[in-house]
C-alpha cells in the first residue's frame, strides 16, 4: 500500500476584486473570484516542480490526501503521493476547483455582491478558456512562471489542452487523458439531456431554488444518465449483469436490478454534493470549447513542450479517435507526442479507476521523469 | 531472435545513421534500436509500435511512441519529416506493404528495411528435404502462430524495389556471425537495405 499525502486543508484564493473584475471572453466582467485550491508535496527553489492536475467536470480541489470536517473522497488519491505517478516527494502538485464550480470556487451558488443573494442564473456564462485564466491568476499569485505538467481526465484534459493553447511558453509537460479538442455531436446530446432533465424539475425554478428546495430529482436523474456514459457496456455487465436486487420483489417500477439501484444511489449522492446550476454551466463550457481549427498551437510551433495522450479502448463517450486527432495535429506540427491508447475495459472513466490505474501510472511517472533526447 | 543477431542489425543501422538524425522507427518494439540511435548518434528518435507492453517500454526508456499499426500510423507526418524511417523486422508484419514503403519514402528521406531472408540456405535445406515450412534462427515461428505475413528473400526486395523505381543506396547482409560478402541470398539470415525514391 503507497503511501497517501496525509491531511491536507483546501485553500482560497481571491482576487478580481471590484473595480478590477475579471473579463470574461464573452464581454462580460466577474468578481471578485475565489478559487478553492490544494497543493501536496514541496514546491523547490526555483519553483520548476509543479504539476497543475485539472478535474473532470463534477470533481473539485480535493484531488488526494485526507480531508479534514468534508465527507468528499479525494478524487485521484492512487495518482498523487509519495512513490506514485504524481510524486509529491519530487512535484508540488496543485489541484483547483474550476470557476463555475461549486466546491469552494466561484460559481452560480456563490453571493453575487450586488445583490447579497446568490447570483443563479445572472452568473455569466464561462468558458474553458475562462477557467483557465483564473487558473493562471492563482499560479501566478503562488509565484510559479512555468508549469512542468498540466494533467487531468475528461474535462479536465480539455483544460490541460486550454493551457497550453492560451499559455504556450507556460507549460512543459501536456496529459490529456480521455480527452477531445471539441465535443461530438453525441457528447453535446448527452449534456443536453442532463441539462434538460435538471430544467425540467419544477424546483429548478429558473435557477432560483437557493432559499427553497433543489431540483435533486432532476440533478439525479441527469447524474444517473452521466454515469452510464461513463461506463463500458463490459463493465456494466460485469459490475451488474441483470442481477437483481435483495430485496426486489419483482415487476415495479421500483429499483428491481442492481444496475438500476446502483444508478439511483449514484444520483442520490450526487445531488448532496453539487449545485444543479454549476451542472448547466460547466457542461455548457466543455459543449462551446472547440481547439479543432489547430490554432491552439501558435505558429511557432511548441518546440519545449511534449505531449501525452491517454485514451482508453472501451470509452466511448470519448472514444479514442478524437485523441488520435490531437496526435495527428501535433505530428503535422513536427511536436513531441506519445500516445497510447490504454486497454482498459471501465470505460470512460478508467481514469479514475485505481484497478484500472496501473498502466496510466506507468505511462504518466515515466513520461513526466524523461529525459529530453 | 537471438540477442548476437539484435546486437548486430541494431550495430549496422546506427552505423548507417548520421549523427543528429531525426529517425522514425516503425514498429520499434520495446525501442532499443531507438535508445541506441539516441544515445549514440544523438538522434531524435520516435517510434509506431502496436503492442501496449512495447508501447508502456518505450515511454519507460523516455521515448516518444505512437500507438498505431504501421499500416495506419502513417498520414499524421508530414512530407519529408524524417532523416530516416526505419522498418527494422516489422516490414514482413505488414498488411499493406507497398503502401507502407511508399509512405515511409513519403515521410522519410530515407528508409532503412531490415528482415529475414526466406532463401537463406538452411531454410531452403528444411524446405527441399523436410519438407516443412522452415524454422530457423531468424525465423523462428510455427507457421500458425507467425507473426509474419511476408516471406521474401533479398532477390525478391531488390527487383521489388526495381519495379517500383526505388534506388537503393546501400545494403548489408548478416548472419548470426558477422556480415556476409557472398551469395548473399543464400547465406544470409537477414537483410538492411537503405532505400530511396
Amino acid at each position: 500500500m503507497k503511501k497517501s499525502v496525509g491531511i491536507v486543508e483546501t485553500k482560497y484564493f481571491t482576487f478580481a476584486e471590484s473595480p478590477h473584475e475579471f473579463r470574461l471572453e464573452s464581454g462580460r466582467t466577474l468578481g471578485p473570484i475565489t478559487l478553492a485550491y490544494e497543493t501536496y508535496g514541496q514546491l523547490n527553489a526555483d519553483k520548476s516542480n509543479v504539476i497543475l492536475v485539472m478535474h473532470a467536470f463534477s470533481g473539485n480541489a480535493h484531488a488526494a490526501g485526507i480531508s479534514q470536517g468534508d465527507q468528499d473522497q479525494p478524487w485521484w488519491d492512487f495518482m498523487i503521493g509519495p512513490g506514485k505517478a504524481l510524486d509529491t516527494e519530487k512535484y508540488f502538485v496543485v489541484c483547483i476547483n474550476v470557476l463555475g464550480g461549486c466546491k469552494g470556487s466561484t460559481g452560480p451558488s456563490s453571493i453575487n455582491p450586488k445583490t447579497g443573494k446568490p447570483y443563479a442564473l445572472d452568473f455569466p456564462l464561462i468558458t474553458i478558456g475562462d477557467m483557465v485564466a483564473t487558473q493562471k491568476h492563482l499560479i501566478d499569485h503562488l509565484g510559479i512562471r512555468k508549469l512542468h505538467g498540466v494533467i487531468g481526465g475528461s474535462m479536465g484534459g480539455m483544460l490541460a489542452l486550454q493551457w497550453i493553447a492560451s499559455y504556450p511558453d507556460s507549460v512543459e509537460c501536456v496529459i490529456p487523458i480521455a480527452a477531445t479538442l471539441k465535443h461530438s455531436p453525441q457528447q453535446i446530446a448527452f449534456n443536453e439531456v442532463g441539462r434538460q432533465a435538471i430544467m425540467a424539475d419544477p424546483a429548478w425554478n429558473n435557477g432560483n431554488y437557493y432559499d427553497g428546495a433543489s431540483p435533486e430529482q432532476g440533478l439525479a436523474v441527469a447524474r444517473m444518465l452521466g454515469h452510464i456514459t461513463y461506463m463500458s457496456n463490459d463493465s456494466m455487465e460485469k459490475k451488474f449483469s441483470r442481477r437483481l436486487k435483495d430485496d426486489s420483489s419483482g415487476f415495479k417500477f421500483s429499483a428491481d436490478f442492481e444496475v438500476e439501484g446502483y444508478l439511483q444511489y449514484r444520483g442520490q449522492a450526487f445531488v448532496k454534493r453539487f449545485d444543479a446550476n454549476s451542472y448547466l454551466y460547466i457542461t455548457k463550457a466543455m459543449d462551446y470549447f472547440d481547439l479543432s481549427d489547430g490554432k491552439w498551437i501558435p505558429e511557432k510551433g511548441l518546440p519545449d513542450a511534449r505531449f501525452l495522450l491517454i485514451a482508453f479502448k472501451s470509452d466511448w463517450l470519448y472514444p479514442s479517435a478524437q485523441s488520435q486527432d490531437m496526435v495527428r495535429q501535433l505530428k503535422m506540427r513536427h511536436i513531441d507526442a506519445t500516445y497510447c491508447e490504454i486497454d482498459a475495459d471501465y470505460g470512460h472513466d478508467s481514469f479514475l479507476i485505481e484497478a484500472e490505474g496501473e498502466k496510466q501510472s506507468h505511462l504518466i511517472k515515466h513520461f513526466l521523469a524523461k529525459k529530453k533526447w | 531472435m537471438s540477442p548476437i543477431k539484435d546486437k548486430l542489425d541494431h550495430k549496422i543501422i546506427c552505423e548507417i545513421v548520421e549523427p543528429g538524425s531525426s529517425v522514425l522507427d516503425l514498429g520499434c518494439g520495446n525501442g532499443d534500436l531507438l535508445c541506441l540511435l539516441a544515445e549514440r548518434r544523438g538522434a531524435k528518435a520516435q517510434g509506431v509500435e502496436l503492442n501496449n507492453d512495447a508501447i508502456h517500454a518505450c515511454v519507460e526508456k523516455g521515448l516518444s511512441v505512437f500507438h498505431s499499426d504501421i499500416d495506419s500510423g502513417l498520414p499524421y507526418y508530414p512530407d519529408q519529416s524524417f532523416d530516416y524511417v526505419i522498418l527494422n523486422q516489422s516490414l514482413q508484419e505488414a498488411k499493406k506493404v507497398e503502401a507502407v514503403i511508399s509512405e515511409a519514402l513519403r515521410v522519410g528521406k530515407k528508409v532503412i528495411i531490415g528482415f529475414p531472408n526466406f532463401a537463406h540456405l538452411e531454410a531452403r535445406i528444411l524446405m527441399f528435404f523436410g519438407g516443412r515450412a522452415p524454422i530457423v534462427s531468424s525465423l523462428p515461428y510455427e507457421w500458425y502462430s507467425t507473426p509474419n505475413l511476408r516471406f521474401l528473400s533479398i532477390k525478391d526486395f531488390k527487383s521489388f524495389c526495381a519495379t517500383k523505381g526505388y534506388r537503393i543506396l546501400s545494403s548489408y547482409f548478416l548472419d548470426s556471425q558477422g556480415q556476409v560478402r557472398v551469395l548473399p541470398n543464400l547465406f544470409a539470415q537477414n537483410a538492411i537495405f537503405v532505400v530511396t525514391k
